[in-house]
């Protein structure tokens, strides 16, 4: 006992050693600043570069298309002022982009909630997975467009067309990861279901759910992706409000500045639209 | 007197690709009330098919499982399992994992204050109280068996059923789950059928062994008493000359079984 407290006694107080640290170090704060810097000069450069070689390519006499200088000097009026409303489509790009938005908003919304459950029914159900999945496989390979004359003949209007197009191009990603998601449930919780008694509403909300949520995501994400694509193709036909028929009717009065700038705001929002997909994916998974 | 629970005949056979396979043959077993019963044998004996007969989310091909003398062939609560990689759901807290089955179980029976405390009772019992708002991500492979334990025993089960649940665990780690077993066991009193590969575990903690022959068609070999009084303790039964005679019966069995041998 005596030998055991001696040892303990003997041992060096650890608390009390400093850590090694070499003179001539750069202190915290310039390292943060190196480790920002490291993130943020590659893509500023990369950007950097990309419009360099756009602005030397187009600056010849004979250019086809705009500069990077010129697009944003004959569009500064829209870059200004995105919120200007002259009635019509004489509008401002932020309210182009918002009725886009709200239709991708709309159709998305319907998909999900049809897609999450025909996925967890054809995941669960060995007998609908029979009946369905040949179906879905050779109607998600059916582009977008193709969906629209179907949709304007059922539907007799732009709004619920366009709606109609985002729903059955952004459906297919969604359902498919779900019953992947369902279907790869581990064997441990359906037991742990079993064991339980759980009410098939119970499984679906305590079990299937949080268990398929990362496949979930993986097919909103796809899914918002493609709805973006559809829309911008959609509205160019429909007419209306809307970035797309915005780029469409820009073509027609040959101002190639305002569809490059439009383009711009495409990729933005689409980008976006994917991050906040993301963000709630990784929020809902934790 | 009819047993606690009685495995009457049972015999299961599989149908797949290659034919049918039969995994168990003409098993019969009495377990009475409070009795801790393990059941050893090689790999691929059919040991875990039988638990999950028991349990119900396996169904006889022939025969039944009799429980209080009422035949029980689907999955219910009163034949909670601990499985052997845990189960834990991975989005809900040691807790909540807990919580869901007491719910569950009793949440018609105990007001939602008492859910609570009964909760926290069970994970105390298993001392994951200090976790218990960790994810089983967060948590060590010992630890998740504890938490599957104290979900098993909050279901307030006529009979645990231990399928390996320590067979992925390390020496230490399965020496002090082993000794928590027989503390909740000797104080609670549940009647236990614990599936196992490890021979000191099933001597240790037993009132008896089951010993199954080698499939196809598994059967039940020999069953050992073990006489050892409780409460044990591994350290003194080390040198234990009858705990070793015994420990040298079920390894001859199995040594005897082994599939080496057999082919």
């Amino acid at each position: 006992m005596t030998m055991v407290s001696k040892i303990a006694e003997a041992k060096p107080d650890m608390a009390q050693v400093t850590p090694y640290k070499p003179a001539g170090q750069p202190s915290a704060a310039v390292k943060k600043a190196r480790e920002i810097a490291s993130r943020v000069l590659p893509p500023v450069l990369g950007l950097a570069v990309l419009l360099g070689i756009w602005q030397l390519a187009c600056s010849g006499p004979n250019a086809l298309l705009p500069g990077p200088i010129k697009v944003v000097q004959s569009t500064w009026p829209l870059i200004a002022d995105p919120f200007f409303d002259h009635g019509g489509v004489d509008k401002g790009l932020f309210w182009h982009l918002f009725a886009s938005l709200k239709r991708v908003a709309m159709g998305f919304a319907l998909s999900s909630v049809a897609g999450i459950l025909l996925g967890v029914l054809v995941g669960q159900s060995t007998l609908a997975f029979r009946a369905l999945d040949p179906i879905f496989q050779v109607l998600r390979t059916v582009p977008p467009l193709a969906w629209l004359p179907i949709s304007l003949a059922a539907f007799r209007q732009a709004d619920p067309s366009a709606i109609f197009v985002i729903f059955i191009t952004s459906i297919w990603p969604i359902i498919l990861n779900t019953a992947v998601g369902v279907r790869n449930i581990p064997q441990d919780y359906r037991n742990v279901a079993l064991v339980l008694r759980l009410s098939p509403i119970e499984f679906f909300f305590k079990i299937v759910i949080p268990a398929t949520v990362p496949y979930i995501f993986t097919g909103l994400k796809i899914g918002i992706g493609l709805s973006w694509l559809a829309i911008i193709a959609a509205e160019m036909l429909i007419g209306g409000v809307g970035i797309g028929f915005f780029i469409w009717d820009a073509w027609n009065s040959s101002l190639m500045s305002e569809i490059i700038l439009a383009l711009v705001y495409v990729g933005l929002v689409g980008f976006m639209l994917d991050r906040v997909i993301t963000v709630i994916g990784k929020m809902l998974s934790n | 007197m009819a047993a606690y629970l009685s495995i009457e005949n049972v015999g299961i056979a599989f149908t797949g690709d290659k034919g049918t396979f039969r995994a168990l043959d003409d098993v019969v077993l009495r377990i009475d009330k409070g009795e801790f019963v393990s059941i050893i044998g090689h790999s691929g004996c059919g040991k875990s098919t039988l638990l999950n007969i028991v349990a119900g989310l396996l169904q006889a091909t022939e025969g039944g499982v009799l429980l209080e003398g009422r035949e029980v062939d689907t999955p219910g609560p009163d034949r909670a399992v601990v499985f052997q990689n845990h189960s834990l759901l991975p989005w809900l807290s040691v807790y909540d994992n807990v919580r869901m089955a007491v719910d569950k179980v009793h949440g018609k029976t105990k007001s939602k204050a008492e859910r609570h405390d009964w909760t926290l009772h069970n994970l105390s019992l298993v001392r994951m109280d200090a976790a218990k708002d960790k994810k089983p991500g967060e948590i060590s492979g010992g630890m998740k068996q504890r938490v599957g334990i104290a979900r098993a025993l909050a279901m307030e089960p006529k009979v645990l059923l231990l399928d390996e649940p320590f067979g992925a665990l390390d020496a230490l780690t399965r020496a002090h789950l082993q000794d928590s077993l027989m503390e909740i066991h000797g104080r609670l009193g549940n009647t236990v059928i614990m599936i196992t590969h490890d021979v000191d575990e099933s001597v240790l903690l037993s009132d008896r062994i089951v010993m199954m022959t080698n499939g196809p068609a598994a059967r039940i070999g020999q069953i050992l008493d073990i006489d050892l009084p409780r409460p044990r303790s591994r350290v003194e039964l080390a040198d234990n000359p009858h705990f070793n005679h015994l420990r040298a019966e079920v390894l001859r069995f199995l040594h005897g079984h082994s599939p080496a041998r057999a082919a």
